[in-house]
């Protein structure tokens, strides 16, 4: 029970254990789908206070981690131009494209910024007129209405100098692929929370339906995490596929319905490469054709891109949930925070990063790197 | 990336046509934009992700979890300097050199 103070109500985990354990009468493995999730269940040893009968695998959920390689390269090679501020969220600086990062990219002279919020892109390019400003426009449905907003307000405010590099990913595709894997394993997934506060609950049912699996959208502290867990093993316990919402203080059905209605105006639907994973069909957002002047890939040419996957890094099996970091021969040996050789080792929602830094450090946070969350 | 922290409203006004608010998260203070819960008053706390306010959250909840976020560490690593995260966490490729000088100017 080393872990069980760090909870804020320790009585209710130990309640909530209990629960689980009397309910469980055979193995499950549950998936969590978002890297804050995951980087919360190794920090706080969930997967290692629940009964041995339950597994938890850690799903593709880390934008960071799934931004392809030439997606990264070309944000490197933007970022180099002289009349270029290239504007991003912290977590992307040190994720290695093919041989360097941003970090480097802004040591070697390219004008890199950090920004907290798209906005602060926008604003960039009004102070800077005569710079192009770009911004890296990633993440999953949680950040893209933000992003869609800057998009949008670019174009009424006619700040023709700010564009976006987008490779936006969706979630409830991605489950689609997972769930059709011929090596998967999942018997229930926990959705991710805040990705739910923007879409809502209406796009799992079907998904329920059709691989009769149990999805609980599920919050990221502690507690959450062990009540969307107790939901999913009650509901496979008692053979009830469905979706239910344990994380309805963020969560209501229908989501943020002025968030969708301009996610629906600025972005289209496209297919979407995941690193290390490959192409899954309809599971990324670009900007739609009337927006498409503020396309950074329509921009600038960045092309002749030779992308380099350094060959023993295994973070695509990682991300599917088919194989555990540290099953991973380079993991904590060549492959290390300060040396990582794929983006599941440099994000801190990475299921790598994760694990070498709370596991190998037998569960106590209190000396890590510090790492940026974005 | 996909952290989202409670905030409570000090103060709302339009800017250039858009709903903007300062919100306070646990003592840290930063401006969000409104526009996706346009009917959001003062003294209400609502949970922001990238300069955004998303939902609505009620007080207790909201207090709850910006305690333990701060406990964890997450409001400094959400609201503090991102290159010196990275400085800290070291250069890629295992070298030291440009990177840390970087970090220090
Ligand atoms: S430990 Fe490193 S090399 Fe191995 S899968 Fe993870 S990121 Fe790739």
């Amino acid at each position: 029970m080393k872990y069980l103070e760090e909870f804020q109500n320790p009585d209710l985990a130990v309640r909530l254990l209990d629960d689980i354990r009397a309910t469980v009468t055979r193995p499950w493995a549950l998936m969590e789908v978002c890297g804050g999730q995951t980087h919360s269940i190794i920090r706080h040893g969930i997967d290692q206070l629940l009964p041995e009968q339950i597994e938890l695998i850690h799903g593709p959920g880390c934008p960071v981690c799934v931004t392809p390689l030439e997606v990264i390269d070309k944000a490197l090679e933007i970022a180099s131009r002289p009349d270029v501020v290239f504007c991003s969220f912290g977590d992307m600086l040190r994720v290695p494209g093919s041989g360097r990062d941003l970090f480097r990219v802004r040591a070697a002279g390219g004008d890199v910024r950090v920004v907290y919020s798209p906005l602060d892109a926008l604003r960039l390019a009004r102070e800077h007129p005569d710079k192009e400003v770009v911004f890296f426009g990633i993440g999953f449905e949680t950040t893209a209405p933000p992003n869609a907003m800057a998009v949008h307000q670019a174009a009424r405010l006619g700040i023709r100098n700010f564009s976006m590099l987008v490779s936006h990913v969706r979630v409830p595709p991605a489950i689609e692929a997972i769930m059709q894997s011929p090596d998967c394993r999942v018997d229930a997934f926990l959705a991710a929370g805040h990705v739910c506060s923007v879409m809502g609950t209406g796009e799992y049912p079907e998904l329920a339906e059709r691989f009769e699996v149990p999805i609980v959208v599920t919050g990221f502290e502690p507690l959450d995490i062990l009540e969307g867990v107790r939901r999913a093993v009650r509901m496979l316990e008692r053979g009830e596929p469905g979706v239910e919402n344990a994380y309805p203080r963020a969560v209501r059905p229908e989501g943020n319905p002025a968030a969708r209605a301009m996610l629906a105006d600025v972005f289209e639907v496209t297919d979407r490469a995941w690193r290390g994973i490959g192409t899954i069909p309809g599971s990324g957002w670009r900007l739609a054709e009337r927006y498409r002047e503020f396309d950074a890939e329509h921009r600038f040419s960045v092309a002749g891109i030779d992308t380099r996957e350094p060959a023993e890094c295994r973070s695509g099996e990682v991300l599917q949930g088919l194989l555990k970091p540290h099953q991973c021969e380079a993991f904590g040996t060549t492959c290390t925070p300060r040396t990582p050789l794929g983006a599941t080792m440099v994000s801190s929602e990475g299921a790598c990063a994760a694990y070498y830094l709370y596991r190998r450090l037998g569960g106590t946070p209190a000396t890590v790197e510090a790492t940026p969350v974005g | 990336m996909c952290l989202a922290v409670p905030g409570k409203v000090l103060e709302i006004e339009e800017r250039d046509g858009t709903r903007m608010a300062t919100v306070d998260f646990g003592g840290v203070v930063k401006e969000v934009c409104l526009e996706y819960l346009p009917d959001l008053r003062v003294g209400e706390y609502t949970i922001v992700h990238v300069g955004f306010a998303l939902q609505r959250l009620d007080e207790e909840s909201a207090r709850q979890t910006l305690a333990l976020f701060e406990n964890l560490g997450l409001l400094e690593e959400e609201f503090g300097d991102p290159w010196q995260a990275a400085a800290a966490a070291g250069p890629t490729g295992g070298e030291s050199g440009p990177a840390q000088e970087e970090a220090r100017a």
